[in-house]
């Protein structure tokens, strides 16, 4: 059985075994310890949850090769899933299909954008990330430019609004 | 975290061979990504230091992702194969482990090993091996950032002062000698391309080039011309800087084995 979750754009998760909603929106309630403000499933990072003999087995994908949350959110989804009465968990990483900023929910945009992150823009396929102006998400102007493009984490560069003059964080097309 | 790679992978090739490939690319990644690390906290300005770290850390994934793999093949763990292996068990190339040099040197071997992982990465993300396709498919994302990244400087300082087009033509001329070891083949490496789970090595020249060369042309900068040093990384003979880098990076692992924090 695959379902998506009710926000999601493209990121789907499957679920397989009695009780696997009730565990994937457990697991899927986490959040990434550096985008507090939005949950592993809005950021596409839960991949699947599989349910056998009360025994879940959950299967995510990291942002980035080396993010250092990963680590992070796979203790915290052991953590939730223990305090719902799961006491035997598993978390796998998948690399592939790798994850893309496509994967993220129109939800997860709006919670970034209201934590005064620039959601990432839609990207067509191919590996080379388009380039669009990115508009500020204090004052809506697109009048922006990149201080640099590796910023606070690895999914993140550094812009500035020339209108408002406030520095932002861009979550970057991947 | 439990890292489980796809078992078998549905070929039929050596796993010893697919595990020596996985420590090639992974302990290339692991290397540098350690040489870059040395520069937190000395880079010249502090969006720099962040780049710098953040393209260490992409490198470091990705050498974990590989090493876990080539590790699940042959019994041993990613931190076993990290921090308790010598010298010459380490299967990186020459280039990774040279001294980190001052900031255009930094730069120049970033646009080469960058240019080159991109090639590699993009063909790889093909392989009949779904682990190595994975690891790949991810990879190629991160490596086109540090491409760019790699690019963008090398047009500032090769097209700057007279001070900055110095020093980044001295670390291209300094480097070049070891960019040819990357595009050298071997048996092991033919046997898995005959299979479809290697790239072969050699045809990644041309399109190493043709990233390359306009760029330092853009820059004002010369392709060198100079002859390439013998190599043996991936043969087992480490060079003289690795040792030294791995007296660092291996100390803590081997002075309270098991440690964690």
């Amino acid at each position: 059985m695959t379902m998506g979750t009710p926000t999601s754009s493209r990121a789907r998760i499957a679920v397989s075994g009695p009780q696997a909603d009730h565990a994937a929106r457990i697991a899927g309630a986490v959040v990434d310890p550096e985008l507090p403000m939005i949950s592993i499933a809005d950021l596409g990072v839960l991949r699947g949850v599989d349910v056998a003999d009360r025994t879940v087995t959950v299967t995510i994908t990291p942002t980035y090769s080396g993010c250092p949350a990963v680590q992070a959110i796979s203790d915290d989804i052991v953590t939730a899933l223990r305090y719902a009465g799961y006491p035997d968990v598993t978390v796998r990483t998948q690399l592939s299909p790798a994850w893309s900023t496509d994967d993220m929910s129109e939800e997860g945009r709006r919670a970034l954008a209201g934590a005064g992150i620039a959601p990432p823009a839609h990207r067509a396929s191919g590996p080379i990330p388009l380039q669009l102006s990115v508009r500020c998400p204090q004052c809506g102007s697109r009048r922006t430019e990149q201080l640099t493009r590796f910023g606070s984490t690895s999914c993140k560069a550094l812009y500035r609004c020339r209108d408002c003059a406030e520095p932002f964080d861009y979550f970057k097309v991947l | 975290m439990t890292t489980t790679p796809s078992a078998g992978s549905g070929t039929s090739v050596g796993t010893t061979d697919v595990a020596e490939y996985a420590l090639r690319l992974g302990d290339d990644a692991l290397v540098l990504a350690q040489r870059l690390g040395e520069w937190i906290s000395r880079a010249p300005e502090l969006e720099e230091d962040v780049a710098l770290a953040n393209i260490g850390l992409d490198l470091l994934g990705q050498a974990r992702a590989l090493l876990s793999y080539a590790g699940s093949l042959t019994g041993r763990t990613e931190d076993e194969l990290a921090y308790f292996r010598s010298a010459e068990e380490f299967r990186a190339a020459h280039l990774m482990s040279l001294p980190r040099g001052d900031f255009a040197v930094t730069i120049a071997r970033m646009l080469i090993v960058a240019a080159y992982q991109r090639e590699l990465y993009a063909r790889l993300a093909g392989s009949a091996d779904e682990t190595l396709a994975g690891v790949a498919g991810k990879a190629i994302k991160e490596v086109t950032y540090h491409f760019e990244h790699a690019r963008d400087w090398t047009l500032r300082l090769g097209d700057g002062t007279d001070e900055s087009h110095r020093r980044m033509q001295r670390a291209l001329d300094g480097l070049w000698p070891y960019v040819a070891e990357l595009f050298v083949s071997d048996e092991v490496e033919q046997r898995l391309v005959a299979a479809g789970v290697a790239v072969d090595s050699s045809t990644l020249r041309a399109g190493f080039d043709q990233a390359v060369d306009p760029i330092l042309a853009e820059a004002t900068l010369d392709v060198p011309q100079v002859p390439s040093v013998s190599g043996g990384g991936r043969r087992g003979n480490p060079g003289e800087h690795l040792g030294h880098l791995l007296a660092e990076m291996q100390s803590l692992a081997r002075q309270f084995p098991g440690a964690t924090w």
